[in-house]
């Protein structure tokens, strides 16, 4: 499968390319500096405050109760009749009559925490696998290597399959519910966090420091656990950005397929998403505020992620 | 050459063996059992008793995992609940209307995104340039379904350009010679099915293009600008070669490089994509059956359609390899 991790692999080269040339100075103050100076990682990370604001006093500034049916006579799915802005209610009335702009406010906590959790647990699993891996591979014994082979293999074997696939396959595992949903998400992104750590750490291991270390006769754990593992993580925190726009996007497809959370009086965008888009014809607002909420949010994480990888890789910084 | 294929066609053998012994353990897990694949959810307890005697669900693991792997090698996946049909046939009656509809979102990423990708690259920092990028990151952040929807409702409701569900308008019926409509049109040279056949392809063709497209006009973009960075290139240009030359051989030929594998990594998005996509357009692939499956939990189709798809993505890959040491004899090396 090397082409398929060839890409992954090769961010993950680009720290330790890095990290030659600056003596000293600090890979992350580097990329800082780069970051300030690009308006599309400052207008992401601006998305992104927003929407963080958004998630946490959420709840306590929304004017109405987001699942108290309050105008519920107001509307009607069956006679197609639906209520659009108004004073009242900013962004109108949903299908069951609930305010909208509170269900909005209000769903973005769910959407951040379905997205930071599921993308923890990949960081936090694929990380653990790929340092696992690396730092056997890197100790260089026979079991060692014997270790990361069998890791490794695993990981293949789980990008071979296709992303939604396989979150489809732990939904139908642990049936409906919003853990499943984060769970689902997360175990997605395994793969690719424990391949970039393992070869971000593995391209660590061929630098000059720790070949100095090793000469000064620091302990091996040592030389992983202070030495290379933080100088690893530059390439996988970029890709946890990424991740995050990924996860919300695909947990709103999960929904979609009705793989989403059941309980639908908890507003998450991507149920909103899935459920306005049935009312696409005689409402398309009720689709179009959660849609354009998610492409917002995820184009902020994006921007940034991106921004981010520029700044680390050397060749296309100009 | 051939030591390479074959190499790389061995290393295939414990990716398979590993797939298959995860799918077993899930179909294991399943909430019901195994048992559930074939019974769905409304059942009694005697007829789960029956069903467990037939399939020897008693039998010790691994002797049920050696039948499992006997079944499908025969081809067995087990029936359909929901047609009744062996899960096999009902794959393979779809899977032509999937590759048609995955082949035209591939067209038209490959013949939008690299031209598109090439401009931006040679007028970086422009107009074009910026814009090219900016929709770009748009279509990787919008989430598949819903631009297939919104094009639906536009493209076909409300202006009525093109059909808004299936494969061909009811009425129409071709005689099955491939099972490829727009092939089979041709083929008995009913020219009215082809042209049908494609017009319902437009719609789901651009919505799956969409990440695709996305993906290769930012690889091209980045690819063309390295490659114009490199030193024989400004030799080119100062030995005073044609612009179009230099951009032929020297540029897009290394550029393409990347290019070639992201294409090979972008069919496990298109399967994906094709889920959502089929679904909105009701267009009857693998994708949409595979939708529907996870709403009847049909898990017998469901297993042996995700075993299929991810045999097919490895198999996918594993010819982009092959292709890309033919055009790169560096990669053979290692």
């Amino acid at each position: 499968m090397s082409t398929k991790t060839d890409k992954i692999d090769r961010l993950a080269e680009l720290t330790a390319a890095t990290s030659d040339d600056q003596k000293g100075a600090g890979i992350w103050r580097e990329a800082f500096r780069g970051l300030r100076r690009s308006p599309l990682a400052l207008t992401g990370a601006v998305i992104i405050a927003v929407f963080v604001v958004m998630a946490v006093i959420g709840p306590f500034v929304a004017p109405y109760d987001p699942v108290a049916t309050t105008w519920g006579d107001e509307v009607s799915q069956s006679q197609n009749h639906f209520v659009g802005m108004r004073a009242e209610n900013w962004l109108g009335l949903d299908q069951l009559g609930r305010d909208e702009f509170s269900r909005m406010l209000i769903g973005a906590r769910q959407s951040l925490m379905v997205g930071v959790i599921a993308t923890l647990l990949g960081f936090a699993v694929g990380a653990a696998l790929g340092g696992i891996s690396g730092a056997c591979q890197g100790l260089g014994r026979k079991l060692g290597r014997t270790i990361d082979t069998v890791i490794m293999r695993f990981i293949d074997m789980m990008l071979a399959l296709p992303s939604l696939l396989l979150a489809v396959s732990i939904a139908a595992l642990l049936g409906r519910s919003l853990t499943t949903l984060m769970i689902a998400v997360g175990v997605v992104q395994i793969p690719i966090f424990a391949r970039l750590f393992r070869g971000s750490m593995i391209a660590q291991s061929h630098s000059d420091y720790v070949l100095a270390a090793r000469a000064l006769g620091v302990r091996r754990s040592r030389i992983v656990f202070a030495h290379i593992v933080p100088n690893s993580l530059g390439p996988v925190i970029v890709q946890a950005t990424l991740s995050l726009a990924t996860a919300i996007i695909e947990a709103a497809a999960l929904s979609f397929l009705g793989l989403g959370n059941p309980d639908m009086s908890q507003p998450e965008w991507g149920a909103m998403l899935a459920k306005g888009q049935t009312f696409i014809s005689v409402a398309p607002q009720l689709a179009l505020y959660p849609a354009v909420a998610i492409i917002i949010t995820a184009l902020g994480f994006t921007l940034l992620g991106e921004a981010m990888r520029e700044a680390l890789d050397p060749k296309l910084r100009k | 050459m051939l030591r390479f294929i074959v190499r790389r066609l061995l290393q295939l053998i414990p990716t398979l063996i590993g797939l298959s012994i995860l799918l077993f353990v899930w179909l294991h897990n399943l909430p019901g059992g195994p048992e559930a694949a074939l019974l769905g959810d409304r059942t009694t307890p005697e007829r789960r008793k029956q069903i467990r005697a037939l399939l020897h669900l008693d039998d010790p693991i691994w002797v049920q995992y050696g039948r499992f792997v006997k079944n499908m090698l025969k081809g067995d996946f087990g029936t359909s609940v929901q047609s009744n049909r062996p899960v096999i046939d009902e794959f393979a009656t779809r899977f032509p209307a999937t590759i048609e509809l995955g082949i035209t979102a591939m067209l038209i990423a490959v013949i939008v995104g690299i031209p598109l990708g090439y401009l931006a690259a040679r007028r970086r920092g422009g107009f074009l340039d910026s814009s090219v990028v900016t929709s770009s990151l748009l279509g990787i952040c919008i989430p598949v379904f819903f631009l297939a929807y919104i094009l639906k409702e536009i493209f076909s409701v409300q202006l009525g350009w093109f059909p808004s569900i299936g494969q061909l308008s009811p009425g129409l019926e071709t005689t099955k010679v491939t099972g490829f409509a727009v092939l089979d049109g041709l083929l008995t040279g009913d020219l009215t099915v082809t042209s049908d056949a494609l017009a319902h392809l437009v719609l789901p063709g651009i919505a799956l293009a969409s990440i695709p497209l996305a993906v290769i006009v930012r690889m091209t973009r980045a690819s063309v600008l390295e490659v114009l960075g490199e030193d024989y290139v400004r030799t080119a240009e100062s030995k005073g070669l044609k612009e179009s030359t230099i951009r032929a051989r020297h540029v897009l030929r290394n550029a393409m490089l990347p290019v070639i594998t992201s294409i090979g990594l972008l069919t496990g998005s298109l399967l994906s994509g094709a889920v959502l996509t089929e679904t909105v357009f009701d267009f009857n692939g693998i994708g949409s059956f595979l939708a529907r499956a996870i709403d009847a939990r049909d898990y017998s189709v469901l297993m042996g359609f995700i075993l299929f798809i991810a045999t097919m993505y490895v198999l996918i890959n594993l010819l982009v390899d092959i292709s890309y040491s033919i055009i790169d004899p560096r990669v053979r090396v290692r």
